[in-house]
């Protein structure tokens, strides 16, 4: 890591970029008054591909758009980088980036059993910001001719390999090792490029480990991530995987040579960056928090329970070049199933097939805009799904755990409960874009169902990663441009958890307003109501649930607690846990319209008119 | 190659500049261009052509091996004994050359009352020995892996054991979306105009190797049946959804095609549905009607987006400027086509460029173009639903 070029405390500008696959963002901050704040944000194309095949001429264009904006000189002279520090007049005094470009870092796990080393090596290597492209274990159910036929078909960046108990039996580890080797895997980019491999399995097979890899792979060697059964390590085998990504993958990409000179501290992967964000978010507020960076592509889901970190990302979920994956994994009735209004499921599918072939075109009708609702939540909901695999216990042990672990888990099922939840955050283009705030907070509560008190936040501008990576070196300036520029509070969320008769009262909602004023709203099961508070206001709130319902301090239990405004306001939620959504398809579709209308989520009219 | 627009520029004089250089691109539909196809060897090998060569459709450029596939045998447990024994017992050692059916280790115990044998389950080379998981791990003979010039045309670039730059001079049309591979065939045109559907009964035994070019739409049974015929590939402006999932046997959820081995190579020129063919690309293929093509149906779209191609190589002459539109991006009298709903396939041209941002329906607040359609109407769409007509 390169050293910063002045202490924090002196610093007054900051420049930091994300190279996305397609659209490299540079953000601007200043120090204004003794308070750190977002500027201005330029972009630009991103240029790893032919003919540029450079990456710091996207990384140009994106800051010389910020050059343009505020008149402050930042790039120095013939492209030969960022100038540093800032002398008074020009440059800035921290540069620091995310990288997503080329498909991000790809890479292959191998452990022994499916559910513990295998598990333990693939939260490490998604908390590492990783797309795990396949997890090999000896029990995963495939024949070895069947492992390597897999192996040689994949073409991955890195491969972490664990295995075995420090001092434990070391043939089975071995023959996932010898496996590997025979396959020979081939690395995506390209024959010069020597494969890295980290192992982190059995300390005591390091001698053969070594003897068996260390032609034709560049091999590090890290504490056991399971050095005994109760106990995960992941942090160790992050951290390689984090160095290897930068000596190995970012120095093959096209211009990241000439980029990783120009950073003052290490290019992270992009949703590395996410976490540390949304890390930041729990950190802050010391509460769980659950966020979603819901793409183009990909959806990644973080979790902070009680301390733990974890990230999923399901690679091929997302609203533009996978939306019809999320058709495929979801199946169209699913998605049909938030559609108040009557359209053929055949036209539904070839828009979403036209969606995924022209993925830059947006909705310009209500319609399309409903239909594209529809799908992210179910990417929303299919996320979750997946991250609850990931966020799971330590399976088939006596609990016990290290405490300074960032990504670890306690038994059988995930501990990701909504009731546990207090923060949801959300970033990505179809939240951040959606024409009305309340759409982001109501498609995240349709898919998420949270439950109990929870407040909703969002990115505004996409600053998350930015923002993350900024706050491993400058942490209050990272929090306090977050705070103030970044997070969108939507408001919070009251629902309750269970299930009734539609119409049969459900909870009672008592708010003292901010101007005096108190509110009791009545809410019967089957009803969703808003009630406006301000971004920065907060309101004192009872809430007493019929005793079938739970809002957090058990069934039929009063609580009583502060809730927090937002653009979109308190957003009342009495339509059960699970969702109440009738099968005859006429009442579904009419509830979904006293919903959608109840909380003037789309124009009533337009709305109307689709009917 | 994405919208330069510079939607955070306040109070700028310039704003005008910078808006009107909005575009996205559109397929590329040329009569006449000089295509050029880098072939490249997935590793190292032996490239046969020089630079100035002239290279057919089929000819093999450039030929390598890929190792075998590996083959684990557990030699220890088959024999019975430990893995560090394992040695002990080969009868052939690292390097040697193996049948399938060959001996390849022998255990004997209580005067040859117990026979324990290995036999190699492949032919191959011995690769290594565990002395720790006592496994033998054979390697089975090379692949081996040859790539063809795909188009004929000129060597214009060696690069010594990857590959060849072929350069020609073509007709090249790109579609939107495709399933299948490379393959090769004479044009012919199956239905009289861009609207025709392509249906079974117009799907005839002689069409065996040629590429069928279609209207508006081609369904599932006449697309079965020209597999069953063996017609290398159909061009058609739209396709059912359903009907492209039962073809393939399973939904697409990434756009990353070309490995589908369903016996056909199709492309899409306008998208899922019922969508009339561009007029332009009909009549285009029209001209070139009895010409050999070179199609390939590989589509992927992400970043690096590749789109199916069909490249009619002939000896008319490129025209120049035809990227000029793309240059100079979007401005009034602009020919372009919208790409989504509700005016999805309209062609029609730049009517003007707001430097505004405009609410649309859905209540977005985007930038947007107003186009005048071809009949005479003029609508507001946003710049990210056109595409530019390259002419």
């Amino acid at each position: 890591m390169a050293t910063l070029k002045k202490p924090n405390e002196e610093m007054q500008y900051i420049i930091a970029t994300d190279v996305g696959s397609t659209t490299t963002k540079a953000r601007f901050f200043h120090l204004k008054d003794g308070e750190w704040r977002f500027l201005v944000a330029g972009e630009a194309p991103t240029t790893v591909e032919a003919p540029y095949e450079d990456v710091t001429l996207g990384v140009q264009n994106a800051v010389r758009e910020v050059e343009e904006l505020t008149g402050h000189k930042l790039l120095s002279p013939e492209g030969s980088g960022i100038i540093i520090p800032y002398d008074g007049e020009k440059g800035v005094d921290l540069y620091c980036t995310t990288s997503s470009a080329g498909g991000g870092l790809q890479m292959m796990v191998a452990g022994l059993i499916k559910s513990m080393t295998a598990e333990s090596a693939n939260r490490a290597a998604l908390g590492a910001g990783a797309i795990v492209m396949d997890v090999i274990a000896r029990d995963d159910g495939r024949q070895p001719y069947q492992k390597i036929q897999r192996i040689r078909s994949l073409r991955p960046d890195m491969i972490l390999m664990a295995g075995g108990t420090d001092g434990g039996a070391g043939s089975h580890v071995m023959e996932i090792a010898e496996l590997i080797k025979a396959a020979e895997p081939k690395p995506r980019l390209g024959v010069s490029y020597e494969l890295p491999i980290v192992y982190a399995g059995n300390k005591s097979l390091r001698t053969e480990i070594e003897n068996l890899m260390k032609a034709g792979f560049a091999l590090q060697m890290v504490d056991n991530i399971r050095p005994v059964l109760e106990v995960e390590n992941t942090e160790p085998a992050r951290r390689a995987v984090h160095e290897l990504f930068m000596e190995h993958v970012m120095s093959h990409a096209p211009g990241y040579q000439k980029l990783m000179q120009w950073t003052d501290i290490d290019i992270m992967p992009t949703p590395a960056g996410e976490g540390m964000a949304m890390q930041l978010i729990a950190n802050s507020y010391k509460q769980n928090v659950l966020g979603v960076g819901l793409g183009g592509a990909t959806t990644n889901v973080y979790s902070v329970v009680d301390g733990r970190f974890v990230r999923s990302v399901s690679a091929n979920l997302g609203m533009s070049y996978s939306v019809t994956n999320v058709m495929k994994e979801a199946g169209i009735d699913n998605i049909m199933r938030w559609i108040p209004f009557n359209l053929d499921k055949e036209e539904v599918a070839s828009r979403l097939m036209n969606k995924m072939i022209r993925p830059t075109t947006i909705p310009q009708t209500l319609e399309d805009l409903i239909v594209e609702h529809s799908v992210a939540r179910e990417a929303l909901r299919l996320g979750l799904q997946h991250h609850r695999t990931i966020a799971t216990r330590l399976k088939g042990i006596q609990l016990q755990r290290t405490i300074s672990d960032m990504f670890e888990q306690a038994v059988a099922e995930s501990y990701v409960e909504m009731m546990k939840i207090n923060i949801c955050a959300g970033t990505g283009g179809l939240l951040s874009h959606a024409p009305r705030r309340v759409q982001a907070m109501y498609i995240l509560s349709d898919a998420w169902l949270p439950e109990g008190v929870t407040r909703m936040f969002q990115d505004s501008v996409f600053m998350m990663p930015h923002i993350g990576v900024l706050s491993t070196v400058y942490r209050d300036a990272a929090w306090s441009i977050f705070d103030k520029d970044c997070l969108v509070r939507m408001g919070t969320n009251i629902s309750a958890a269970g299930t009734g008769k539609l119409g049969e009262h459900c909870m009672t909602v008592e708010l003292d307003m901010p101007n005096g004023d108190h509110r009791k709203e009545e809410l019967n099961f089957g009803e969703i109501r808003i009630v406006e508070l301000g971004e920065r206001d907060e309101a004192k709130c009872k809430i007493t649930p019929a005793k079938e319902f739970d809002v957090g301090a058990g069934p039929g239990k009063e609580r009583e607690t502060t809730v927090s405004g937002g653009v979109a306001g308190i957003m009342m939620d009495a339509r059960g846990r699970p969702l109440c959504m009738p099968e005859n398809e006429s009442q579904r579709k009419e509830l979904l319209l006293n919903w959608f209308k109840s909380v003037q989520l789309y124009d009533p009219k337009q709305l109307e008119a689709l009917i | 190659m994405v919208d330069k627009a510079k939607s955070k520029k306040t109070g700028g004089d310039d704003k005008e500049t910078d808006e009107a250089h909005a575009y996205t691109p559109g397929l590329k539909v040329k009569k006449a261009m000089t295509v050029d196809k880098m072939r490249r060897l997935p590793i190292l090998g032996e490239v046969f052509p020089k630079v100035g060569d002239r290279v057919e459709y089929n000819e093999i450029i450039a030929r390598t091996e890929i190792s075998g596939d590996p083959e684990i045998v557990k030699a220890a447990m088959i024999l019975g004994v430990e893995a560090e024994d394992v040695p002990n017992f080969m009868k052939k050692k690292l390097g040697d050359k193996v049948e399938k059916g060959e001996l390849i280790a022998f255990y004997t115990a209580l005067f040859g009352l117990i026979k324990k044998r290995v036999e190699s389950p492949i032919a191959g080379t011995i690769e290594s020995i565990s002395e720790i998981t006592g496994q033998v791990i054979i390697r089975g003979s090379p692949i081996p892996v040859e790539v063809d010039a795909y188009i004929p045309g000129t060597i214009v670039e060696v690069t010594p054991r990857e590959g060849a730059r072929i350069e020609t001079n073509a007709a090249f049309i790109q579609g939107i979306f495709g399933i299948g591979g490379e393959i090769h065939g004479d044009i012919h045109m199956i239905v009289d105009n861009n609207e025709q559907v392509l249906d079974t009964e117009m799907i005839k035994p002689e069409y065996k190797g040629l590429v069928l070019v279609g209207g508006s739409l081609v369904t599932l049974d006449a697309l079965k049946k020209a597999a069953e015929l063996g017609v290398s590939a159909i061009v058609s402006g739209g396709i059912r959804h359903q009907d492209l999932t039962t073809f393939i046997g399973e939904e697409i959820g990434v756009a990353i095609t070309g490995q589908e081995e369903v016996g056909i190579t199709l492309i899409v020129t306008e998208g899922f549905g019922n969508m009339a063919m561009s007029q332009r690309t009909f009549d285009l293929l029209r001209e070139f009607e009895g010409f050999r093509a070179c199609v390939n149906g590989a589509t992927q779209i992400r970043a690096g987006v590749l789109r199916p191609e069909i490249i009619i190589p002939h000896e008319l002459k490129a025209r120049g400027g035809g990227d000029e539109n793309l240059a100079s991006g979007m401005v009034p009298g602009t020919p372009i086509r919208i790409i989504r709903q509700p005016y999805f396939g309209a062609i029609g041209k730049v009517h003007s460029l707001p430097v505004e941002l405009q609410q649309l329906e859905s209540e977005s607040l985007v930038r947007v173009v107003n186009i005048e359609l071809e009949d005479g109407r003029v609508v507001t769409v946003p710049r990210a639903n056109v595409e530019i007509i390259e002419e």
